[in-house]
């Protein structure tokens, strides 16, 4: 409520003016996530500096093995901001990884290529016409399409890894290095720097929020509410199969199994992130620290020394603690 | 009430006295801060049992924050509150549940999928066993609350499947249901057509002679009059006054609410209007569904078209077939003598139609996002510097858009939820002239906004119109109408049953009987 009225304006000032302080109006649970991170790596920094935690080479592989999952995590961010779910990116990772693979040993990698894209294309055009022209709820036709995506994958490879022999598919996509830098991170700053300029920056961005924000308003301004439900789908599609192609060209092999499961992190990640789980807020900044910091902790309960149960344990602990701290009230 | 025996004890069938017996609720020094922002500052606030008591103020003048003290939602800073005598310290709903304070919400507290008792004994269901729910004997509860009330509805309804007045009813019965001794009412017949209103005016009358008190916030002058004793007049946390309403009229009311003689913003003004102006939009024929029947009328430059009608006339559904809502079944709308293809409010957009529409927390306004978001979101295309939204653009289009509708809002950066219902009704009809439409329709532009800002939004429309845009204004409230309009255009059964020009009505009564069809 605003207590702005149209008094004349007095000359004592007994009210503190309105912006004094500019520290007053900052909403710290915004920033959650960042110092969340700081905190978490200084702890870990502290005590298990000397179990190698900070060695250049330590860093560098816990952003290596969250750039996959970020690359998902980066669709995920405009999903939910739309206020809609994607529950089958990990199985369409999984399924690209297979098309890849094949189309590569029978075709050729430009084509293998083109085949992983087009099952992104493909699963995408399926997900969001069905839940933005049908009006089926996204949580149920993507519930559905990740069965149907894994059992594609393990249909047609008959359950059998499917070995990718070209070198220069494999170097570009995940097993080499651009000078120092993993060739997997170069993957992932590009499609975090794109994602986030876009959802910050563009027309397509704001009116992802809005229509996230509210789907009723949003159309009665003019935005095409269903194209945008439609294109969050498919651009969340696209980049679980460009996820599923650099796991196979990280591991060298197309396998049904790779991806599975991603789609929890990668909405663990977007939601520590600070995108609301009921759409209309949300930075892909944000995303990238929450999978950052997945990554990180995963990395610090390894050196601790924690077995794989515990660490589970303590990871969720630390994720729900998170989301409860940037909850808004 | 075992406890006491009554002081005198006459025959139990005659009504409560006429002369109040005693103060159902007295708020006395009643403080309440936000962060640094004072709110309230000493508030009293007595009822009379068996007293309607009319309680006004301008938007942010503090009467909803002194209504969710009594109701329990906050906690006053400092003061004490007694209800039937009894000092209370009431820190939550239940407790002033339990004390006898009932509300009904203006955006109804029901469940549109529970029937009708279902949600009247929500949460406090009667029991069967000690267990289990006994619907029946909650059918059989709300049925006599309903006689109490002597209304006639189906406590086995489903609530969706009735019309808005039932809600109201229902919210009514609901805290009637619970020993509700005060009844806080915010803006009842916002929602309601003139007889529906009638209706709940003579259940008012019918609850009053039953002792219960009544707290009725409205910014319509004519009910408060109606129903009303009392009448208490907030003004930026504090209490004004609060006098007898046959001891007040209603320009002193309008200025203590107002904080100055409104400038006859809800007068009519005679507008210059071109000899021959050029027909901006055209519509022939237009059906669609059963509520829009053969509709056809010209909309010129500069001119303002008010629509009435009563609930169900097809107003408002005219209003969403010409944005582009519903689909048209047949006819054609013509923009400056071009058809123009409706199928979307995009189009209706792009082609200058645009809709500020009846519920603009749901419609109109994303509402956790800022002002700024809000207004740049229909003009997104026009900020676009390559393929980026030009935040720089963005900020100035915004910050003059404010300034030429008069929002009050210190930082255009925080969600416009935070607004005024006024503040954000200007924020909806700011956020579409960014893009220079050549119609705009309003659906009830004026709802839930207090005195001082309607004559606003009505000088602004006027001033809409000098700058020659067409505007489309619908409205249940015919002051209103006939306050702005050049033409009125009365719709019945989705049909339009006469039109006419302003200058022919003579008076708001003879709108009434058009619109009453009689």
């Amino acid at each position: 409520m605003t207590n702005q009225t149209a008094t004349p304006p007095t000359t004592t000032t007994h009210a503190a003016p309105p912006r004094s302080n500019p520290l007053q109006g900052l909403d710290w649970r915004r920033y959650v996530i960042y110092i969340g991170f700081v905190v978490v790596f200084l702890i870990f920094a502290v005590t298990l500096g000397g179990q190698g935690f900070l060695t250049g080479g330590n860093l560098l592989n816990i952003v290596r093995q969250t750039a996959t999952v970020t690359v998902i995590a980066v669709g995920m961010t405009f999903v939910i901001a739309a206020a809609q779910i994607d529950l089958s990116v990990g199985a369409t990772a999984g399924l690209a990884s297979v098309v890849t693979a094949m189309t590569i040993a029978n075709y050729g990698v430009i084509l293998g290529i083109v085949a992983g894209l087009l099952t992104g294309l493909v699963v995408g055009s399926i997900n969001g016409g069905l839940v933005a022209f049908l009006k089926i709820p996204s949580f149920l036709v993507t519930l559905g399409m990740l069965g149907i995506a894994a059992g594609v994958a393990q249909w047609i490879t008959a359950s059998a890894p499917q070995p990718i022999l070209s070198d220069a598919y494999n170097k570009v996509f995940g097993s080499g290095d651009l000078g120092p830098i993993p060739g997997l991170v170069v993957w992932m700053v590009i499609s975090v720097v794109v994602g986030a300029v876009v959802l910050a920056k563009t027309r397509f961005g704001r009116q992802v929020l809005a229509t996230g924000g509210n789907p009723d308003a949003a159309r009665f301004t003019g935005v095409n509410t269903r194209s945008i439900t439609f294109r969050v789908l498919l651009i969340s599609a696209l980049l679980a199969s460009l996820a599923g192609m650099l796991y196979a060209g990280q591991l060298q092999s197309g396998r049904y199994q790779w991806g599975t499961g991603d789609e929890l992190s990668a909405i663990a990640a977007v939601i520590l992130g600070g995108t609301s789980l009921f759409g209309g807020s949300g930075t892909v900044v944000g995303t990238v620290f929450g999978a950052l910091l997945i990554g990180l902790i995963n990395n610090g309960l390894i050196l601790a020394g924690l077995d794989t149960s515990q660490q589970q344990v303590v990871r969720g602990a630390i994720i729900i603690l998170a989301v409860a701290l940037a909850r808004r009230k | 009430m075992p406890s006491e025996p009554m002081p005198s004890d006459p025959t139990p069938t005659e009504p409560m006295p006429s002369a109040p017996t005693g103060l159902a609720v007295e708020m006395r020094g009643i403080y309440k801060s936000f962060d640094t922002t004072s709110v309230l500052r000493d508030v009293g606030f007595e009822v009379a049992k068996g007293e309607v008591h009319a309680l006004a103020g301008g938007n942010g003048a503090g009467k909803s924050t002194l209504m969710k003290i009594l109701q329990g939602v906050y906690t006053a800073d400092q003061g004490e509150i007694l209800i039937d005598g009894q000092p209370v310290t009431h820190s939550s709903i239940f407790e002033a549940k339990a004390a006898g304070i009932g509300m009904v919400f203006q955006e109804f507290s029901l469940i549109p999928t529970l029937t009708v008792a279902q949600n009247i004994y929500l949460g406090h269901e009667p029991l069967r066993g000690g267990r289990f729910i006994n619907d029946r004997e909650a059918r059989r509860l709300a049925g006599e609350v309903f006689k109490i009330m002597e209304v006639d509805i189906d406590p086995g309804a489903v609530l969706g499947d009735l019309s808005t007045a039932y809600w109201q009813l229902t919210e009514i019965a609901k805290a009637l249901a619970q020993n509700a001794q005060v009844l806080i009412m915010d803006e009842p017949t916002a929602s309601l057509a003139k007889h529906e209103t009638e209706s709940l005016f003579q259940l008012v009358e019918r609850l009053k002679a039953q002792g219960i008190s009544i707290v009725y916030i409205s910014h319509r002058m004519d009910e408060v009059y109606r129903i009303a004793d009392r009448i208490t007049i907030l003004r930026d946390g504090r209490r004004l006054f609060t006098k007898r309403l046959t001891e007040v009229t209603p320009a002193q009311i309008v200025e203590g609410i107002v904080g100055k003689a409104v400038e006859g913003g809800l007068e009519y003004k005679k507008r210059a209007r071109a000899d021959s102006p050029t027909a901006l939009l055209e519509v022939r024929n237009l059906q669609s569904g059963t509520r829009v029947n053969d509709v056809s009328f010209t909309l010129h430059e500069g001119e303002i078209l008010g629509l009435a009608g009563l609930m169900g006339s097809g107003r408002t559904e005219l209003a969403r077939v010409l944005f582009g809502i519903d689909p048209l079944d047949s006819g054609e709308v013509l923009v400056r003598g071009t058809k123009v293809d409706l199928s979307s409010p995009r189009d209706a957009s792009e082609h200058g139609i645009v809709l500020v529409p009846e519920d603009r927390r749901r419609q109109g306004l994303v509402l956790d996002h800022s002002v700024r978001d809000n207004l740049l979101l229909p003009v997104l295309g026009k900020l676009k510097r390559g393929p980026f939204v030009s935040d720089r653009a963005g900020r100035s289009l915004a910050d003059q858009l404010i300034e030429r509708f008069q929002v009050k809002v210190a930082n255009p950066g925080r969600p416009v939820r935070l607004l005024s219902g006024g503040n954000q009704q200007k924020v909806v009809i700011a956020k579409w002239l960014g893009t220079d439409p050549d119609v705009l329709i309003m659906d009830e532009p004026t709802a839930g906004v207090d005195i001082g800002t309607k004559s606003e939004i009505l000088e602004t429309i006027r001033r809409l119109a000098d700058t020659g845009k067409g505007v489309i204004v619908i409205s249940s409230e015919l002051p209103e109408l006939l306050a702005v309009s050049d033409r009125v255009l009365v719709l019945r059964g989705g049909a339009i049953d006469s039109q006419l020009e302003r200058t022919d009505i003579p008076n708001e009564e003879s709108l009434q009987l058009a619109v009453q069809g009689v």
